[in-house]
């Protein structure tokens, strides 16, 4: 994960278990945003491992795409196109049923009205529900989410800490970064540390655990690594 | 794919490129005293006939260069042959053959002055040669812009393959589109032959032997010139490994 | 990967009809090409008008340029190529079908450009069938290198100077062809266009070839 010539992830090691919501915490420039890019497939790898949803990112970046949803801080929508075009484009783009939209747009607060209002019209706040409907009208299986909670209005935000509660019913993985503490406490069932491009172990804790040096393993959805990880990663009050 | 970490080159190596320039000079010098000295004046074109011995050497670089760029950027994306030295071959030879493309359209424009009465003609080698000119300095442009090695050097890849493959095409519709107009003058100018034998015939040869060694000795010269750029950006990236690792644990 | 560049071209159509930006920009910028003609080559009709399928093609160039531009603009902004890809889109599809939007509003566009040639320049026109067959393969052909390299040039900070730099050598040809192609069908001999409407067809079907194939390598390399 190089920009440039300057390495953005420095050996960064996680495991994240399906249905699991994991909370990305470290000083600005950490490289969180750049391991959410990395799942999400859209920066290579340049050595250790990745492995998304059962799916070798190494070997082919493009395949996870599909199954992934990122909200990041660009919309990724169409300034010139109506919530709920938006909504349609993203899910035919995923060979998605069409008729799952109605539901959604209820359920984000986007009555017939503003449905069809372009995205360039709409508020800020609303453009990032939307960006939210998008992901869960697609059905992606892994959220990555980049400092989900900013921008979003009080009511945006009620409804995104419910649906990240919600994931492991849904069968959803969610990783997401942000700084807002408390809300992010109250939803993640667990934290992970970034600094320096690396993982590393919560200032708190005694034990200086290296995380691997030159590597980037992270295995998802892998319901078969069970015990050892929870304890390595255990998050901090 | 392959990464040959550049390092000091061989001693066989640096002989065989200084045997290389020497070779290189000689024959430039071999041929500049036949070309200009010994070689007499051609019947119709007088002294004019002695930009033969380099104008057509320098056009035949201009192209076999665009040709090694070519087939080393396919290499270079092709899976099984990937490896950083065919990118780094490609653009030196790139910018080595925008130098020479320079020159042959220059070269050419010298010698229509005189022939053609014009210090231009629309001439299907030289409109060719002069979209070429203009193809590498696309190509080197997009060589230019900063990234990620891998990235850049696919892209740059890429767009050596779509720029070389239409070569031909222009080639083809400008002599197609000339065919259509009169020759304007005396000397048909798309015929860049006229009679060459004896001593004319060898100091051409010549030439094209003595330029092609001044290409291959370039392209050694400039592609060694990447090689230590990139060492040492890769020695600058471990730095800047070290220092961020370092980052996370302050 | 046909599904993704309907829905794709769908996609980039519909907003052009939105914005209108094709209409209000790209077009006035083609129409402002033809006058500058008009007034560097002179008020007579009699210089004008021969070189017209020249100089109708050299606009048409160049607002390819714009309405390619154009085309990677509206990809969400900065993050346009991240757009593309996390939307699991088959990179063909939406190259084909970024192409086809393009060649759609130049079709549009050489209609209107049509009718202002015939004005401006008094024109006669004639062969009206190698006229269209000239202009919906040349089109196809400007459309597939301008949006091939419209992504290499959309990622980069220098894109507005690339793009020109790299499509317009490449597609001196199409230029080439095309010109003779309207010439022949304006002079009344329409037969003559022949083999310059074959080069054309050459052009476009290669260039669609390479670009549905290079598209994705292009779009990924970050």
């Amino acid at each position: 994960m190089l920009a440039g010539r300057f390495p953005l992830l420095a050996g960064a090691s996680l495991e994240v278990r399906e249905g699991e919501v994991v909370h990305l915490r470290g000083p600005n420039g950490a490289g969180k945003t750049s391991l959410l890019k990395v799942l999400a497939g859209l920066l290579a790898v340049h050595s250790g491992e990745a492995t998304v949803l059962g799916r070798d990112l190494v070997a082919d970046r493009r395949a996870v795409r599909r199954e992934v949803g990122m909200l990041g801080h660009e919309s990724f929508l169409y300034e010139e196109l109506t919530v709920e075009e938006n909504l349609l484009f993203a899910v035919r783009a995923t060979r998605g049923a069409v008729t799952g939209i109605t539901p959604v747009l209820e359920q984000f607060g986007f009555g017939v009205r503003l449905a069809g209002l372009p995205l360039g019209r709409c508020s800020a706040g609303q453009r990032r529900r939307a960006a939210l409907a998008v992901l869960v009208a697609r059905r992606a299986r892994l959220w990555l989410l980049d400092e989900p909670h900013a921008g979003l209005d009080q009511d945006g935000r009620d409804l995104l800490d419910e649906l990240l509660g919600s994931s492991r019913a849904a069968g959803r993985t969610v990783v997401f970064a942000s700084h807002e503490l408390d809300r992010a406490e109250a939803i993640a069932d667990r934290v992970v540390y970034l600094a320096g491009g690396r993982v590393v172990e919560p200032p708190q804790l005694d034990e200086p655990q290296e995380a691997a040096s030159q590597s980037l393993p992270a295995r998802d959805g892998s319901p078969a690594i069970a015990g050892s990880e929870s304890k390595a990663a255990a998050h901090v009050a | 794919m392959s990464t040959s970490k550049p390092s000091m080159p061989s001693s066989r190596a640096v002989v065989a490129t200084q045997a290389l320039g020497v070779a290189a000079i000689t024959t430039v010098a071999a041929t500049v005293w036949l070309g200009l000295v010994v070689t007499p004046p051609d019947e119709f074109m007088g002294n004019l006939v002695r930009l033969l011995y380099v104008h057509p050497p320098m056009a035949w670089v201009a192209f076999l260069a665009y040709g090694v760029s070519a087939l080393a950027s396919l290499l270079y994306l092709w899976p099984r042959t990937r490896a950083e030295h065919f990118d780094r071959l490609a653009g030196a030879s790139a910018e080595v053959g925008v130098v020479f493309t320079g020159l042959t359209l220059v070269s050419g424009s010298i010698w229509g002055r005189p022939t053609w009465g014009a210090w231009w003609v629309w001439d299907p080698l030289l409109t060719t040669t002069a979209l070429l000119f203009v193809l590498y300095l696309g190509y080197l442009a997009v060589r230019r812009v900063p990234g990620e090695f891998q990235a850049r050097a696919r892209r740059s890849a890429i767009v050596a393959l779509v720029a070389f493959v239409d070569v031909p095409i222009v080639y083809l519709s400008v002599e197609w589109w000339r065919s259509l107009h009169q020759a304007p003058t005396v000397l048909n100018p798309t015929t860049h032959k006229t009679y060459v034998h004896g001593s004319m015939a060898w100091t051409l040869l010549l030439g094209f032997v003595a330029f092609t060694l001044v290409y291959i000795w370039l392209v050694a010269h400039r592609y060694r010139l990447a090689e230590l750029q990139d060492l040492e950006d890769t020695a600058g990236l471990e730095m800047a490994l070290a220092e961020r690792r370092s980052e996370g644990m302050a | 990967m046909l599904r993704d560049a309907v829905l794709v071209a769908g996609k980039d159509l519909r907003i052009e009809m939105r914005s209108r930006v094709g209409l209000n920009q790209v077009g006035p910028f083609a129409i402002a090409v033809l006058l500058l003609f008009g007034l560097a080559l002179g008020p007579d009709r009699r210089e004008l008008a021969p070189a017209s399928a020249g100089l109708f093609w050299v606009a048409v160039l160049l607002s390819t340029i714009l309405a390619v531009q154009r085309s990677y603009a509206i990809e969400s902004a900065d993050a346009a190529r991240d757009g593309l890809r996390l939307s699991g889109l088959d990179p063909a599809g939406i190259f084909l079908g970024k192409a086809g939007a393009v060649a759609a509003q130049l079709l549009v566009l050489e209609a209107a450009l049509t009718v202002g040639v015939a004005l401006l320049y008094g024109t006669h026109l004639s062969g009206a069938v190698v006229l269209v067959a000239a202009c919906a393969v040349g089109t196809v052909g400007l459309s597939a290198v301008g949006t091939l390299y419209g992504v290499v040039a959309s990622g980069l900070r220098t894109r507005e100077t690339l793009l020109p730099l790299l499509f317009l050598p490449v597609v001196a040809p199409v230029l080439l062809a095309a010109t003779k192609a309207w010439d022949a069908a304006i002079a009344g001999t329409p037969g003559r266009a022949d083999s310059w409407l074959d080069v054309l067809v050459v052009f476009a079907v290669l260039y669609l070839a390479i670009g549905t194939v290079a598209f994705g390598p292009l779009l990924e390399d970050e």
